[in-house]
């Protein structure tokens, strides 16, 4: 087990033709289960050819219809990523994933808005994951996104985290102590996005196959702490946590295009001062994140 | 990106929201002209840069005669304007807005802007106009009304009202403030504004009301579809390192610390710069040179971080991903060699191809030190920047 994907899973990528998406779905095909997992991508333009020997269809709806796939990763330019999001909603997939980095805020509005009126009038949820996120990986079944895949090991470990790099730092320490993951989620560095810390973490919880969990977090927003409330309450599981940007001043946008402190509630230490309190082992020191997990098993 | 006080009256003028009439100028003669085309026998002479605070610190000034427009133009043009959001350095200032006076009877807070947790657009206001908001929020949060949007409705006339009344906005004249925040609403949204702010808006004593001062922050994802937005854009006000390293698509944030530290990706960045304040430095810069880090960017990002005279050690910090070691690590020793690097610098190399990047760096002959782990990496460089 593991949550979100698996090696059956069947996955749509839209944006498959431009250079990014090409080059990722060529690394997730190559990596365990993928060549039985990318059954199709998506450029009305170019229906009916074949890229990496993946059919390409006109639209997901006929891309889902043809290859029975519930998931899709997105590459598409910042200005069209909001529409490919709204399109794989609309086809009624289980799972958007969005890549792309850079989507003007007002459209991740608009398209979030336009999801939840979906799933209010009665329509089947889509659930979304990013934007401006590396993807999502079970070790040894699947990769969608653009994460390195060697480096993770199939294991007990669940990782969340807005951050890619740091994602995969936490991935790194845990394979090179002897511990693998069973799946590893980056929810991505936008202010407005899908799936958040603590959705992630209530899968975590409910997956048998997850013994803890390194969550991730960074300046910026109510989502860590929100998480860290949840857990407090009822996750069984230990959980390390850190959170980046303790040096990081107020009002700067650090990277990320929600990495910005504009209250108190919203800073490294604030944050971490909340997880702790509810129960997390909380680290000041990123590179010791595997090594307190360990010790808490 | 930010505007100046009178570029964001002149957005707010052509979404119909009333301000006084003004000049912007650059010139103290210009100014004096402005007051007298202007009319009147009260004026105020306002800087404009970037940063808010500028009243207290000297940089708005009333005048009640034309000589006194001029000698406070002379004042204020070109002075170092420090304000709490400044710095200690303060800015200069080199644009002025003339405005007519105003009959200021009571003065509120509105703002829109976009609400992570409800991911809909929140629209407050305050009846505390004036103040620092912040100053309200922490002592009276109950004096800031909140209303969320949601941008497939927009907001309704029910909710402009429910605020205005709320905030104390006479009978007489909640309609001319219901009409000011929906005309705010729909600017912030077809500019793709991240911050729409007016402090004050005034209510004056023939009733009407208008902005009196205003502020906008806009989404740098969305300029892309707003040239009239960019034309906008004051370099003069921006950190000029940060412009320099925008160009060569680096995210770039000086600091005060010593430490340059160069790493790819947003959180790892910050994760390195919160490891060198652990171990007793502090950061000179945020940087992160991204996912596609070439030997041309690398290079790019040295310079900038060297210009920076504060700067007594680099520290490298690569989790090669789908960029490889040993690109990252040849971009290293030619920007090292390029730049007569003479500061100490430690590298901390992981994953993909990290033996042959490590190689690279050893056969260099350049004085790089090595680490394993980003805690090793800060406290080498700390150790050797002592």
């Amino acid at each position: 087990m593991s949550i979100l994907i698996n090696k059956d899973t069947k996955v749509i990528t839209q944006g498959i033709t431009g250079k990014t998406g090409q080059f990722h779905t060529e690394k997730c095909i190559e990596y365990a289960n993928g060549k039985n997992c990318f059954v199709a991508g998506v450029n009305p333009k170019k229906a009916g050819e074949k890229i990496l020997d993946v059919p390409i269809f006109g639209t997901v709806k006929e891309a889902a219809a043809e290859t029975g796939a519930t998931v899709s990763v997105i590459y598409v330019p910042p200005a069209g990523a909001a529409a490919a999001i709204w399109e794989a909603v609309e086809a009624d997939l289980d799972l958007a994933i969005c890549i792309t980095e850079g989507i003007p805020v007002r459209d991740m509005l608009e398209v979030r808005n336009k999801m939840k009126a979906k799933e209010a009038a009665g329509g089947k949820k889509t659930l979304l994951l990013g934007p401006n996120c590396p993807g999502l990986i079970t070790p040894d079944e699947i990769k969608i996104g653009i994460m390195p895949g060697h480096i993770h090991r199939k294991g007990r470990i669940g990782v969340v985290s807005r951050s890619g790099t740091l994602t995969y730092e936490a991935v790194a320490q845990l394979t090179e102590i002897g511990l693998g993951q069973s799946s590893a989620v980056g929810i991505g560095g936008d202010p407005i996005n899908g799936l958040k810390h603590i959705d992630v973490m209530r899968m975590f919880n409910d997956d048998p196959d997850t013994d803890a969990v390194i969550m991730i977090g960074e300046i910026g927003g109510p989502d860590e702490a929100e998480a860290a409330m949840w857990c407090k309450a009822n996750m069984k599981k230990p959980i390390v946590g850190f959170i980046a940007g303790v040096t990081a001043p107020a009002g700067k946008r650090m990277g990320h295009a929600g990495a910005l402190i504009s209250g108190g509630a919203d800073t490294a230490d604030a944050k971490l001062a909340v997880m702790e309190e509810c129960g997390f082992t909380v680290t000041r020191n990123p590179s010791e994140m595997a090594k307190l997990l360990k010790a808490m098993l | 990106m930010k505007i100046h006080e009178y570029q964001a009256k002149e957005l707010l003028r052509k979404y119909g929201v009333v301000t006084p009439r003004g000049f912007h100028c650059i010139s103290v003669d210009a100014a004096v002209k402005a007051a007298e085309d202007l009319g009147g026998k009260v004026w105020v002479v306002k800087a404009q840069i970037h940063a808010g605070g500028r009243g207290k610190g000297g940089g708005v000034k009333l005048a009640r005669s034309l000589d006194e427009v001029r000698t406070n133009a002379e004042a204020i043009l070109g002075m170092q304007l420090v304000t709490h959001q400044t710095g200690p350095e303060g800015q200069k200032v080199r644009n002025l807005l003339i405005e007519e006076g105003a009959d200021i009877k009571k003065e509120y807070y509105v703002a829109v802007l976009t609400d992570r947790a409800t991911q809909k657009v929140a629209v407050m206001a305050s009846s505390e106009g004036g103040m620092d908001i912040e100053e309200v929020a922490h002592s009276t949060p109950e004096k800031i009304l909140k209303e969320f949007v949601d941008p497939l409705v927009g907001l309704t006339d029910a909710q402009a009202e429910t605020l205005a009344r709320g905030i104390g906005v006479p009978e007489a004249s909640v309609a001319f403030a219901v009409d000011a925040l929906k005309k705010l609403y729909t600017c912030y949204m077809e500019t793709d504004a991240s911050l729409a702010e007016i402090n004050p808006l005034i209510l004056e004593g023939s009733g009407t009301i208008k902005a009196l001062d205003a502020k906008f922050n806009f989404d740098s994802n969305a300029l892309y579809r707003h040239p009239e937005i960019v034309d906008m854009r004051d370099l003069d006000e921006e950190d000029a390192d940060e412009i320099e390293a925008s160009k060569f698509d680096l995210a770039y944030i000086s600091l005060d610390g010593n430490i340059g530290c160069l790493v790819n990706g947003a959180g790892l960045a910050m994760a390195t710069m919160d490891t060198i304040k652990l171990f007793g430095a502090e950061p000179a810069n945020f940087l992160d040179v991204g996912g596609g880090a070439t030997t041309e960017k690398v290079t790019e990002a040295f310079k900038i971080m060297l210009k920076n005279p504060k700067v007594k050690g680099i520290l490298v910090n690569i989790f090669g991903g789908i960029m490889r070691c040993d690109t990252i690590a040849t971009g290293v020793v030619t920007a090292a060699r390029e730049v007569h690097l003479s500061v100490p610098l430690v590298v901390r190399m992981k994953g993909t191809n990290e033996d042959i990047g490590k190689q690279i760096l050893r056969d260099s002959g350049l004085p790089i030190i090595a680490a394993d782990t980003m805690a090793e990496a800060a406290q080498k460089i700390v150790d050797a920047v002592k």
